[in-house]
């Protein structure tokens, strides 16, 4: 088990958070003609959902929304002790020349980012892929970095981060714990 | 959770949660067939050997398509002209292909019970690819996945199988597999193809096609071995297509729409007509799609399973 | 050299006599029986609680020598029915050569007197006919003379229904019953395991249990026909026992054995498609376990018989289809005796003497064993309280093809007496 440090981001916050994010995208993209959205499952499929909302309010259109499932192209499949349940991967719409915004909850080793760079590039060639993170909490242990990223939260190694989002755990927040006892 | 055994030899006995699982992961595979790289890579690194004993080029080549498309490192082996025709047995074969490292066996095998018996002597896993009159448990699967992409369930749907039912191991495999997931399952043949006591495994057992189909939803045609025992099991191709040939005649008279299977290769015109086998209604060449996905479902989840 | 068998149980069906005696043995033969023996020089053996009856016999097992001494040969085999408890073994003709020729039993017999020094009795079975071909009678009056006890084709039916009603009529001058694999060839064909679960469910090709109903039913009209005497073999089908309860009534001189797998097993043990569940006759249903079990004790079957077929590793170490039949019996079945019948009351122990000892020899016109003093040892010694667990490896047969290992049961051999020799287990 292991206890709560901090709770570093609460409800508003989070929503505050997210909004920024989209605004970044917007700008950085000069608008949304050309991009669309794939979150990473399992929470960065929602925060993906939520970011795109922002985006299509403010913007009066309508995104192209993705998910994806790395399993398969995770690097410790088969030396993991527990098989994960794989929830498949849905990209309906063509990714050739888009500008793909990738959304992760938590940006920690890269290697998520890597295998999920790995699957687009599987499903076609994006013009770009730009990386969105609701939490960076460093530790890298792959040369990638995110395009945005809602908080940077240092941590020690042995800490965790937990990204709650209400259509899963009832809640919206990010919170640090401390190490497994 | 993962699959419960280390192997896949049959359905005889698997829990409804790992065939759910099974059909469960294959759908995740299904999409990846559809894209334009039709390749994953979770099994890079592992090395599949596909031991076939007894020809059979689709399942052959569907275990092959759906190990590449997982990144398996493929060997083959199909068993004429190499060491079994020298008197090799089974085990021996089985473990010097062991001893090159491979990580799994695909084993066709002309032996009910062959898988079984591999099971035991080498450590690999082993899938079953058909052994004898037994099971042919990715077929069934595969069966169950295209019905249940078709209707949305399997339970409570009526399942009728045609044909040789005493020798066949699609007919096994999927009643083994269809009852455990729900479904009401038929049979249909001649009594000399109905093996006796098929009572046991809770299917209802049909002579006439004419009783049957109008409460069918989905119709699994066998395919007839035309060289089947010489005339001593059913006299001739012509009696069996007039008693048991599935017709659009047939289909219109029984007054219902059905899901038309067949687990290929078809002999047309014999056990079923070429425009039924064609029809909107019939779903023969998704199960071929679908067989790569479901094994290719099967492949990941054992050799995952760790 | 003097035994004092203290205390033990003696059931002697012949004499009907059961009860608590002390027997002194010296040099192989009965000094004296009695209570409260004493004899200072004697080896005193403790037997309180434990049964001294006639040596058991055997009457179907495969030693196979010649020809195929690798799965066992006659000296192993003895071993092997020594340390099951057995003073005598009938064994089957399907041999390479066969026991088709006077010539091969004289081999047994001589084989057989110089494994363990002649303790076991190894009595041949001749072959019904030449080369077990199913074509032409075997020699049967020269091999009746030079000690065949009674004919076979074992491991095969005689099929052709003339060749039977030949072999009954010409068997029956010299008072040798025809033992009969019964077993309707065309209704077996390829098959492997019972018609029902194992071929339903497992696939397997089917043997139907009336294929050995529907030739014991033929072979008996025949035998009623010739005035032959008629033994089963392996009876295995609810079915043929009331054939053959139908010809007892009928006074015919019809007579059939049972092995301890056939009482024990049913076909659902094949569901992992171990070939030490592959036999000939296959493994049945429970109703047909049941009905052995009811014929043992009503007396339809007159004998238990192991059917010992010894295979050697590599030969069960395949596919199942392609796995030779049978299994070995010799050191199992006492166990499985005392386990599955005695403990079951399906049969007390008086009258498991009579299965595995009287009857048999009765039936193969066997000298009745004189348990008296002054008269030969032919003793079979055993504790139907121990409990042992089945461990092959320990085996003295050759082979090792058993479903028993393992498996938990009560009933052992302690020793046998015979020939002026002792083995004790």
């Amino acid at each position: 088990m292991r206890r709560l440090k901090a709770q570093i981001i609460d409800t508003d916050g989070f929503d505050r958070t997210l909004t920024r994010l989209a605004h970044e995208i917007l700008e950085k993209n000069r608008g949304a003609s050309n991009i669309v959205i794939v979150g990473i499952r399992t929470r960065g499929e929602f925060i993906a959902r939520r970011v795109a909302d922002i985006i299509e309010t403010v913007e009066h259109t309508k995104l192209h929304l993705g998910s994806m499932d790395i399993t398969l192209y995770r690097d410790d499949l088969l030396g993991k002790l527990e098989q994960p349940q794989l929830k498949g991967t849905e990209v309906l719409f063509d990714i050739n020349d888009r500008d793909v915004i990738l959304i992760d909850d938590v940006l920690y080793t890269g290697r998520t980012i890597r295998a999920a760079l790995d699957e687009l590039a599987d499903l076609g060639r994006p013009r770009t892929i730009q990386l969105a993170v609701l939490v960076d909490r460093g530790h890298r242990q792959l040369p990638i970095r995110a395009d945005y990223v809602g908080k940077n939260i240092p941590t020690s190694a042995n800490e965790s981060i937990r990204v709650h989002v209400k259509e899963v755990d009832g809640e919206d927040a990010v919170l640090l714990m401390h190490p497994e006892e | 959770m993962p699959l419960h055994s280390k192997h896949l030899l049959g359905l005889d006995g698997m829990s409804r949660e790992d065939l759910q699982l099974i059909l469960d992961t294959a759908v995740s595979f299904r999409e990846v067939l559809e894209r334009p790289i039709k390749k994953v890579p979770p099994l890079q690194g592992k090395t599949v050997a596909n031991m076939f004993f007894e020809n059979s080029t689709r399942t052959r080549l569907s275990f092959e398509l759906a190990e590449r498309r997982l990144s398996a490192d493929v060997l083959g082996f199909v068993a004429t002209g190499s060491s079994v025709s020298k008197g090799e047995t089974l085990k021996d074969t089985a473990r010097n292909i062991e001893a090159m490292k491979v990580d799994m066996v695909v084993m066709r095998h002309s032996a009910a019970g062959a898988s079984h018996y591999l099971s035991r002597v080498i450590d690999a896993n082993v899938i079953n690819a058909g052994d004898g009159s037994h099971e042919h448990p990715t077929q069934g699967l595969l069966d169950m996945y295209t019905i249940r992409e078709k209707h949305g369930r399997l339970n409570d749907l009526h399942v009728c199988i045609v044909g040789d039912i005493s020798h066949s191991r699609v007919a096994r495999s999927n009643i083994f597999g269809l009852k455990t997931m729900g479904a009401r399952v038929s049979v249909c043949g001649p009594a000399t193809m109905i093996p006796r006591e098929i009572d046991r495994l809770g299917v209802d057992v049909y002579h006439h096609l004419d009783d049957v189909l109008p409460t069918v939803d989905v119709l699994n045609v066998l395919r007839i071995q035309l060289e089947r025992d010489a005339g001593r099991l059913f006299p001739t191709i012509r009696e069996y297509r007039q008693t048991f040939g599935i017709t659009r005649r047939r289909l219109e008279k029984a007054g219902r729409v059905m899901t038309i299977m067949h687990p290929g290769p078809i002999n047309r015109d014999v056990e079923i007509s070429a425009d039924v086998a064609d029809s909107e209604h019939s779903v023969i060449l998704q199960q071929v799609l679908n067989g790569v996905a479901v094994r290719m479902s099967v492949l990941y989840l054992l050799s995952t399973r760790n | 050299m003097q035994l004092l068998l203290k205390g033990g149980r003696l059931i002697d069906p012949p004499t009907g006599r059961d009860e608590a005696l002390d027997i002194l043995v010296t040099d192989g033969r009965i000094e004296r029986i009695g209570k409260n023996l004493s004899e200072s020089t004697a080896q005193v053996i403790e037997l309180r609680g434990k049964v001294i009856a006639p040596g058991f016999i055997d009457m179907h097992v495969h030693f196979r020598e010649p020809g195929y001494e690798y799965k066992e040969s006659i000296a192993s085999g003895c071993e092997a029915a020594a340390a099951g408890g057995f003073t005598a073994v009938c064994c089957m003709p399907n041999t390479n050569p066969p026991i088709d020729d006077e010539s091969i039993v004289h081999f047994i017999h001589a084989r057989s007197r110089v494994a363990l020094g002649g303790l076991v009795d190894v009595y041949p079975i001749g072959a019904v006919t030449a080369g077990r071909k199913g074509e032409h009678l075997a020699r049967l009056a020269e091999l009746s003379a030079a000690g065949a006890v009674a004919f076979s084709d074992d491991g095969e039916s005689v099929y052709d229904a003339e060749l039977m009603r030949r072999a009954l009529e010409y068997s029956a001058m010299f008072k040798k019953p025809i033992i009969q694999h019964a077993e309707e060839p065309s209704l077996t064909k390829g098959g492997v395991a019972n018609e029902g679960y194992p071929s339903v469910s497992l696939g397997l090709p089917p043997m139907p249990r009336i294929a050995e109903e529907i030739m014991v039913a033929r072979d008996i009209r025949l035998a009623e026909y010739t005035g032959g005497q008629y033994h089963v073999a392996h009876v295995s089908a609810a079915q043929t026992l009331d054939h053959i309860r139908n010809a007892k009534a009928k006074g015919l001189p019809v007579t059939c054995e049972v092995t301890p797998h056939h009482y024990t097993l049913i076909d659902e043990a094949l569901s992992s498609f171990d070939t030490n569940t592959k036999m000939n006759p296959p493994l049945r249903t429970r109703d047909d376990v049941e009905a052995m079990k009811a014929g043992l004790k009503d007396g339809v079957i007159d004998a238990i018989a192991t059917d010992h077929a010894p295979h050697s590793y590599d030969e069960k170490e395949v596919e199942f289809a392609q796995a030779p039949f049978g299994i070995i019996g010799l050191e199992t079945a006492l166990g499985l005796a005392v386990t599955e019948l005695v403990r079951k009351n399906v049969l007390s122990l008086y009258q498991l003497v009579e299965k595995l000892s009287t009857n048999p020899r009765r039936l193969l016109h066997l000298p009745t064993i004189v348990i008296a003093e002054g008269e030969e040892a032919n003793l079979t010694i055993f504790d139907p309280g121990a409990e042992w667990v089945v461990d092959p490896s320990l085996f003295r047969s050759l082979a090792r093809n058993t479903p028993f290992g393992g498996m938990r049961l009560v009933g052992k051999p302690i020793g046998i007496l015979n020939n002026g020799r002792a083995f004790w287990s």
